[in-house]
């Protein structure tokens, strides 16, 4: 096939030490990237720097080391507002990551907003990130839980949804892409719905931040959240984007240091968002390792990036469609880099381990969407793309395909 | 390296595992879970004058799981409640490194051994026997 790509992916991976070579390591072609990706090293400096030269608490100390630590975790805050297109930096609340940030909105909002007899729309493809705080807050609440299921093909029906809404839906709980099926849900069309019936629309965007450009103000979502590690950044940091009226009506998720302007024992003042969900010392060099990469994706951009990895995944679809017995699942050509299948009746941990044996890294197993898992019949092996991947990864991947196939005594 | 994993031995107790199916009751019944990769193995066993009268297994998972557990119903079936045990530790032991198996004790279970190589495979082929310790200690 002749591509005519737009990034030398080679180019990219030098600013990666672990594509490097390493007197003890050995080299790895790396597609596992929907479950973490790999460090630049502005990243791993960024952080250093920080640890090295500019550590102190934030928003504490009398002190001039104090106030420049603070300047840069604010910074970082200002930067992913920017990143998502945010209207204030006041609306994107530092927490360890996608998981916790949908944690908060269960807790905080479902807890206060959430009733008896209300009712909460979850996909059937969600990650249990983005399933289980719902399923513990509907039975904690009383509040029923719909399941707004996918087609054959592995995707979302808006139909299906017009038909689940009703005037006691007080969310609606959807990924932006399928950690399984690759596909990319129309969040911004599923919001407007969900509006029209009154309700909150919060999306869960692990997988497409680091892969395509995602504006808040453009999908006008309620709640948007993603993890640093799954975009070029550190892990134990993530961020929870929400409207600034949601922030302000939702009452604090932990409470401790930090997050009071005032408290004696008979008065209790909490501090404006997004200071009053932050309590304790958050992760401030985390924070600072996140800047840097979101600064890393821009310096490459999100368009082009996203261009790439189509092309990237277009050449893969045709390649698996090479190997005899491979089932891929979600929608084909439109999706993004991520791929899973089943190939033959050869279990997915086999797959995998006649694949590492070759270097190449992938994921088998059931992708922590155990729900989905069972739609589809079981685990599955999966390769996701980032852009330092390009097509000799994929062409690594379907040789080591065919060697799986006769490692199991399927013929050729 | 992978010749070790997967031995003609293994592949063969994969593709035609033996006791593999379900007791009629009475019967125990002890559930295996790795839920990392979706490996599950269920056990279903007898015990009769202090032995392991009958046992099978069902499930799904890898290769290495489910050929475990083919291997672990041909061994133990018959045996003493110490025996059992005995064996248990034995193959736990071999497989994480510990000791090297006995050919004479332990039969075609010694081409487990090869998972020794796997760090991340360990856990497919002691998932079987720790079932079966997890039943005979719940069956005290």
């Amino acid at each position: 096939m002749a591509t005519t790509l737009t990034i030398d992916a080679s180019e990219i991976r030098r600013q990666f030490p672990f594509f490097q070579p390493h007197p003890e390591m050995r080299s790895v072609i790396y597609l596992d990237n929907a479950a973490t990706t790999q460090k630049p090293y502005s990243v791993i400096e960024a952080v250093s720097n920080f640890w090295a030269h500019h550590n102190a608490n934030v928003h504490r100390g009398g002190h001039g080391a104090g106030a420049r630590a603070s300047e840069l975790y604010e910074a970082a805050r200002e930067r992913v507002a920017r990143f998502l297109n945010a209207r204030e930096p006041a609306e994107i609340v530092f927490t360890r990551g996608t998981t916790e940030a949908i944690n908060l909105v269960a807790s905080s909002w479902g807890e206060a907003f959430v009733k008896a007899g209300d009712e909460i729309i979850v996909t059937e493809m969600e990650h249990h990130a983005n399933l289980l705080p719902w399923m513990r807050l509907a039975e904690k609440q009383g509040a029923t839980l719909k399941v707004w299921r996918i087609t054959d093909d592995g995707r979302l029906n808006l139909d299906d949804l017009r038909a689940l809404l009703t005037e006691r839906t007080r969310l609606v709980a959807v990924v932006h892409i399928s950690n399984v099926l690759g596909v990319v849900n129309p969040v911004a069309e599923i919001c407007r719905l969900t509006h029209a019936a009154g309700a909150l629309c919060l999306v869960d965007a692990a997988q497409s931040v680091a892969h395509m450009p995602v504006d808040v103000q453009a999908i006008d979502c309620d709640f948007l959240a993603f993890s640093g590690h799954k975009a070029y950044g550190p892990t134990g940091i993530g961020a929870l984007y929400a409207k600034r009226s949601l922030l302000e009506a939702m009452p604090p998720y932990q409470v401790g240091g930090g997050i009071v302007k005032t408290v004696s024992w008979d008065r209790l003042v909490w501090s404006e968002p997004p200071t009053k969900f932050e309590a304790g010392t958050p992760p401030i060099g985390e924070a600072i390792g996140l800047h840097a990469a979101l600064d890393f994706i821009d310096s490459i951009g999100r368009e082009t990036i996203e261009a790439y990895e189509h092309e990237l995944t277009r050449y893969a679809l045709e390649r698996l469609q090479e190997v005899p017995g491979l089932r891929l699942f979600g929608p084909v050509p439109d999706r993004a880099g991520i791929f899973a299948f089943m190939l033959e009746d050869i279990h997915p941990h086999d797959i995998a381990t006649v694949l590492d044996a070759r270097d190449i890294a992938i994921r088998s197993g059931l992708h922590c969407a155990h729900p989905l898992g069972e739609r589809l019949g079981g685990s599955t092996a999966r390769a996701s793309l980032a852009i330092y991947n390009d097509t000799a990864h994929i062409d690594a991947l379907i040789e080591g395909l065919h060697e799986v196939r006769k490692v199991f005594g399927y013929a050729g | 390296m992978l010749d070790e994993l997967y031995q003609e031995i293994i592949l063969d107790h994969y593709r035609h595992p033996r006791g593999r199916g379900e007791l009629e009751p009475p019967k125990i019944t002890q559930e295996g879970f790795n839920p990392s990769c979706g490996d599950e193995v269920i056990l279903d066993l007898r015990l009769e004058d202090g032995r392991i009268s009958d046992i099978r297994f069902h499930g799904r998972g890898c290769s290495i799981s489910q050929a475990s557990a083919s291997m672990l119903t041909e061994a133990v079936k018959g045996k003493t409640l110490a025996e059992a045990h005995a064996l248990i530790q034995q193959v736990l032991a071999m497989v994480k490194g510990e000791a090297e198996g006995d050919p004479d004790a332990l039969g075609d279970i010694v081409a487990l051994a090869g998972v020794r190589n796997f760090p991340v495979r360990v856990k497919c082929a002691t998932l079987a026997w720790h079932t079966l310790e997890e039943a005979l200690r719940n069956a005290e």
